[in-house]
């Protein structure tokens, strides 16, 4: 479906001043029934609202004459975060919600790198889907010898459970974390949205893993959340590199704005949940409502016109469909690489004098909790006490 | 090795601070309630949330053209066998957690030894073996009736929410060995239950093979409940008359 944000211009912001709790606190959907992509959307998309309301209070705090404008549509996007969010049900663990938070990193990462024009652009997102791919696996196996669950009743099939480049070689140096950033005046459109996405959701992948960690008393799991966590910092840091930082503050605000648009219309678009695709709807039509609010201010603030920033018509989606074939081509074929500084080598390029090399081994130096929860683990299903004879 | 029940600093009684309590008790008497009413408003909430919700979930398909025949089959006697599905299932979910809850107890056996009157290793060993026995003898049963063993049915599913504390306390590591056979205790005692209910269901819908396995199954989770509870009760009993010490 072609959206001309020319024309369309979805609900009026202070028409969405229309939330009670009862509105925002909603029957969850079923962990059970319900599509396993569409629990991905939502986690998705509570990352990109996340992200929306950490960016506007930090615009906010350094730039004055538009606080006021901030805090109303920050308000909102704080209601549309609970909306969304609190779909997720009570009865999914922590632990699977992580299994979850993995798959969306993989399967919408894998759909992100196969949109996105820049080619570099694209291979900084293949480096941290193999990672990403990897923390799946040690997840699963701490899953299945902690709490006796085979992850799979999440994944649904859609996803591979094994080895990717191994947890324990990601840590990194923070010089080796940077990338190079696209640049604000040629990037396609296209690359500002898929940029701000993948960040958004490693972001959030990061404060979850972070305040979720302590929630556990077997201190193998609050090993591999606490290194597991240390790499979706390293993520957050690769994935705002790409973003250009020469960008206004009123060109991000665009940016996010259009970013939330499309993603909610991608959900909108594929949703097999009718009451939850009424949910994407009435998100598409109050961030229609943001993103003119905001077009009309940065016509005042910069006196440029947006569509300098943003594309007129929405670009191709996120399709939210199993990736299997291409991420275990992408596992083949990339596997091997490593950073140094902003490049990609391949591990026997990596120089002996490389930080990275002497801070692995610092991080590393009490052992790996990643190496220890998935030691001799194989992915079965209904779990690896299958093959054990009693 | 202190013991939880020795004397320390526990700062979490009232009594602990006897001017500022007498302080927040004071304050507190003298304010009024915002709102009107009591505890019952939050109950009305849970009543209308319940009322309009659906479910946590509901059984797969059958998974094999076995299991959709034995289904019509099954249907025709006026039973539902989706039901029994669900229970074999949940007893499924629950003797894997099971296995693994006695994994964790034999590290924490490892770790702080055993005491006098508690158990020995072997026998951890033996009851873990059984888990495991009995979660293969579910998977079978499943498999036999043309059900698919991974699916996660909604008793499975809430049976897995039940046991989430169970497993909070058996791998926290200050938790001590009788902390830790504490949680086995109420997840015998669960199972025991489990194991009953499924044979008498196993019975009445005329799976008697399944049924003479299940009490196996049964009688060896009755094993399992005896001892776990005599080691609980030896170890209070012993903490209780301050011979822990001697028995250590």
């Amino acid at each position: 479906m072609a959206l001309d944000l020319t024309k369309e211009k979805g609900v009026a912001l202070d028409a969405q001043e229309d939330f009670t709790w009862r509105d925002m606190v909603r029957e969850p959907i079923s962990k059970l029934n319900d599509d396993a992509f569409t629990r991905l959307r939502i986690i998705l998309m509570n990352g990109i609202e996340m992200e929306a309301i950490r960016f506007q209070h930090a615009f906010a705090r350094m730039n004055d004459p538009v606080r006021a404008d901030l805090a109303k549509v920050r308000r909102i996007e704080a209601h549309q975060q609970v909306l969304v969010n609190w779909l997720l049900p009570a009865d999914q663990s922590p632990l699977e919600t992580t299994i979850a938070y993995e798959q969306v990193a993989i399967e919408v990462t894998a759909s992100l790198a196969l949109l996105e024009p820049d080619p570099y652009i694209a291979q900084v997102l293949r480096f941290g889907l193999l990672e990403d791919f990897d923390h799946l696996y040690r997840y699963s196996a701490l899953m299945d010898r902690l709490e006796g669950k085979d992850a799979n009743a999440i994944l649904q099939s859609y996803t591979d459970v094994m080895p990717g480049r191994p947890t324990v070689v990601e840590h990194r140096h923070p010089l080796d974390d940077l990338r190079e950033h696209y640049d604000r005046n040629t990037a396609d459109p296209l690359t500002k949205l898929v940029s701000l996405t993948i960040m958004s959701g490693e972001q959030q992948t990061q404060n979850y893993y972070q305040n979720i960690g302590p929630l556990f008393s077997d201190p193998a799991a609050r090993l591999l959340y606490a290194e597991i966590g240390h790499i979706e910092e390293q993520h957050v840091t690769q994935y705002e590199a790409i973003i250009d930082p020469n960008e206004t503050w009123m060109e991000k605000w665009l940016i996010h704005e259009c970013t939330e648009v499309w993603n909610y219309l991608a959900c909108m678009e594929q949703e097999s949940n009718s009451r939850i695709k009424a949910i994407w709807e009435r998100m598409v039509a109050y961030e229609l409502g943001h993103l003119h609010h905001v077009m009309d201010l940065f016509r005042r603030v910069e006196n440029r016109d947006p569509f300098e920033i943003i594309p007129t018509s929405l670009p191709e989606r996120i399709k939210y469909m199993s990736h299997r074939d291409y991420v275990r081509q992408v596992l083949k074929n990339e596997v091997h690489l490593r950073t140094v500084g902003t490049r990609f080598v391949p591990v026997d390029q990596v120089p002996p004098d490389s930080p990275s090399i002497a801070y692995n081994r610092q991080i590393n130096a009490d052992g790996s909790p990643s190496q220890t929860v998935a030691a001799g683990y194989v992915y079965t299903p209904g779990g690896e006490l299958v093959k054990k004879a009693a | 090795m202190k013991e939880p029940t020795d004397m320390g600093m526990n700062r979490t009684g009232i009594g602990t601070s006897p001017f500022d309590s007498k302080e927040l008790i004071d304050g507190a008497a003298s304010s009024v309630p915002s709102s009107e009413g009591d505890a019952s408003g939050i109950a009305s909430l849970r009543i209308s949330y319940t009322t309009e919700s659906g479910n946590v979930g509901t059984m797969p398909p059958p998974s094999s053209v076995k299991g959709a025949v034995k289904s019509v089959l099954e249907g025709i006697t006026a039973r539902n066998p989706a039901v029994f599905l669900d229970k074999l299932a949940e007893r499924l979910q629950f003797e894997r957690t099971g296995t693994r809850m006695y994994e964790s107890v034999l590290a924490k056996f490892d770790a702080l030894g055993s005491f006098d009157g508690g158990p020995s290793r072997d026998t951890l060993l033996e009851f873990h073996g059984e888990e495991l026995k009995h979660f293969h003898v579910l998977r079978s049963a499943l498999e036999s009736m043309g059900a698919d063993p991974t699916a996660l049915t909604p008793s499975a599913d809430i049976a897995a929410v039940e046991a989430s504390g169970l497993l909070q306390v058996l791998n926290d590591p200050r938790t001590t060995l009788p902390q830790a056979l504490h949680a086995i205790l109420v997840a015998e005692l669960a199972d025991s239950e489990g194991w009953d209910m499924l044979i008498e269901l196993a019975t009445n819908l005329g799976h008697e093979a399944m049924a003479d396995d299940f009490r196996d199954a049964m009688r060896a989770e009755e094993k399992h409940l005896a001892h776990v509870r005599q080691w609980v009760a030896n170890h209070a009993i012993q903490d209780a008359e301050g011979k822990l010490e001697q028995a250590a």
